[in-house]
């Protein structure tokens, strides 16, 4: 790519980058928005079609009404007012992934508008303002065949799947966001990932970007530092992680501040991000009029009542970023801990892991390490482990309570995830407890020291370090069902 | 406003139907008085009369969000003019360059 690229700190020194953050969340109701197909990923092609969804002649769309309570929680939890009757709308524009030549969407009417998002990065708070969240449906999905790339450009056919098309999508669209200057990548990928977070707490979309259900389309412009007047933007779509936002918006910064420098014009277009680490030019974007939108004819008006909304108002969970600045406080956990548990998704296993008895950083432990393990070699979640929060609670309270160790502790989730029952009757059926007979264990502690003189030595003339090495003797004899600390405190006593 | 030939041009095109520059001389007049015939309603109507989108005065029409059965896929691909591997082929998307 012969692109020119303008260092980034100099496009900070001459520019304001804007941004503009159009997110579709895809909504994991059972069945589709306006027909009773399944709504679901990866099923073989086009067998979760019907004449609604494949836009048959003299078919007639139904609103799913879960799919309109989904978009409601959305726009209270974002801090929206909403609208007390709105319409759905066609938005007409031809393409093969659209069976019916128009998608239902919503124009001049969103559900929901007026919202506000407050976001902490880097110690500083940024507002988003969120003009819209309104409600329309996916498409099918296309794959090109015939060419070198898959890309389109060299494509010499394409072929569709209509599972996907009338998923029902809540797109959420930003107002201009100004002033985040260099932090403005960053801000955009904080925004996304507060985003996800929220719907994973509303439970309304899988929000999982490497299968779409959660999309960003990127816009950004340069205004010339003191300008009033907005540049032109360009929209970066297949931006499908939040790594690739923040690296799709650094890159389209770069381009446009070299494009300007140079005395050019930014083109306004969409733009697709390759994850090679650059951006090409898409489709060139039309113009509201040019999609000729007009009320939808075959859907009557939504009109949510008050009592309704406020019903719903009462469902939303409380904001996650508050909710692990609270489990942060009551755990103790530093920020890096934290992180760890979020980006491991242990959050909720953890809490109901401490809600049954357990320390929170006991709790951490297991999820993090040994059960994490597990889950990865798995692909599995870690709330689809076969191991209960309650379960893990009770093996760490054994611990506490000195019945068993650490790596008897292992086995016992081991033999819990096998399915052998309660971590207390594993210990129990297979004679799992420790040693705590001092009198057996100081039986085996001579006999270790008597079959290694030479280490016996060292630790008499004050090599305490040289202790592990009959420890490790001692638990081999005991099958690892002694308490290392009591063995080298018992060693130590014959010894010292 | 009279509607102009470009923009009844520019609407063949949006619409995918190739007029030729007869058609569109002999077309914008006419869809004009179209145009024309259905604003005058607003001569009639007053700021409190929104307009009319819908003949029934129902909101709120929902479904359940219960799973019905789909169409067998042979028969979603019966009315397709060409198939592969169970998905519909379309010709090569032009005009974009991803």
């Amino acid at each position: 790519m012969s692109v020119d690229l303008m260092d980034f700190d100099e496009v900070l020194a001459r520019f304001d980058p804007v941004l503009g953050l159009e997110v579709h969340v895809e909504l994991n109701t059972a069945s589709k928005m306006f027909c009773g197909c399944a709504n679901q990923f990866g099923s073989v092609p086009n067998t979760n079609t019907c004449p609604v969804c494949l836009g048959l002649p003299g078919s007639l769309p139904v609103v799913n009404a879960k799919a309109i309570e989904s978009a409601i929680r959305i726009g209270l939890a974002l801090g929206c007012q909403i609208s007390p009757r709105c319409r759905f709308a066609r938005k007409n524009y031809f393409y093969p992934d659209m069976t019916k030549d128009f998608q239902t969407s919503q124009y001049d009417e969103p559900i929901a508008f007026d919202g506000l998002v407050e976001l902490e990065v880097d110690g500083e708070v940024f507002a988003i303002e969120i003009e819209r969240a309104h409600m329309e449906e996916d498409a099918g999905k296309l794959v090109h065949a015939g060419g070198t790339t898959g890309r389109i450009g060299d494509a010499e056919y394409s072929l569709v799947d209509y599972n996907r098309a009338g998923t029902p999508l809540v797109e959420i669209v930003t107002r201009p966001i100004y002033g985040t200057g260099a932090k403005a990548p960053a801000v955009a990928k904080a925004y996304v990932s507060f985003l996800r977070d929220l719907m994973l707490a509303l439970g309304v979309s899988d929000v999982r970007m490497e299968q779409g259900s959660l999309r960003c389309d990127a816009n950004v412009s340069l205004m010339p530092k003191g300008a009033t007047e907005l540049g032109l933007r360009t929209e970066t779509k297949n931006v499908n992680s939040l790594r690739s936002i923040e690296s799709a918006l650094h890159y389209e910064i770069q381009r446009q501040g070299a494009v300007l420098a140079a005395g050019g014009k930014v083109h306004q277009e969409t733009r697709h991000w390759h994850e090679e680490g650059y951006t090409t030019p898409g489709r060139s974007k039309a113009t509201a009029e040019d999609y000729r939108y007009f009320p939808e004819p075959d859907l009557v008006p939504v009109a949510p009542s008050q009592d309704w909304v406020d019903e719903l108002r009462d469902t939303l969970p409380e904001p996650p970023h508050q909710r692990r600045a609270r489990l942060q406080g009551e755990w103790g956990f530093t920020d890096l801990e934290l992180q760890d548990v979020v980006n491991a998704g242990a959050l909720e296993v953890i809490e109901a892991t401490v809600a049954a008895g357990a320390a929170p950083a006991s709790a951490r432990k297991w999820w993090l390490s040994e059960l994490a393990r597990r889950a990865n070699e798995a692909a599995i979640e870690l709330s689809d482990l076969a191991i209960t929060p309650a379960q893990v609670a009770a093996v760490q309270q054994l611990v506490a309570a000195g019945t068993i160790n650490d790596k008897l502790a292992r086995q016992v989730i081991e033999a819990v995830l096998a399915g052998e029952g309660e971590p207390d009757q594993i210990v129990a059926s297979r004679g799992l407890a420790v040693v705590s007979d001092d009198g057996a264990l100081s039986a085996a502690v001579e006999r270790a020291i008597a079959a290694n003189p030479d280490v016996a030595a060292k630790i008499r003339d004050g090599k305490v370090q040289a202790a592990g090495a009959l420890i490790g003797a001692v638990m081999k004899e005991m099958r690892g069902q002694a308490d290392a600390g009591r063995v080298r405190e018992l060693i130590l006593a014959q010894l010292g | 406003m009279a509607l102009t030939a470009s923009e009844v041009a520019r609407l063949g095109e949006l619409a995918r139907i190739r007029l030729t520059e007869a058609e569109v001389a002999q077309l914008a007049p006419q869809l004009d008085v179209i145009l024309q015939a259905v604003a005058s309603v607003s001569e009639v109507v007053g700021e409190d009369i929104p307009p009319t989108s819908h003949a029934l005065d129902l909101t709120n029409v929902f479904r359940a969000d219960v799973v019905t059965p789909s169409l067998p896929p042979e028969a979603v691909l019966a009315a397709a003019p060409a198939v592969e591997d169970g998905r519909f082929r379309v010709p090569r998307i032009l005009g974009e360059q991803q």
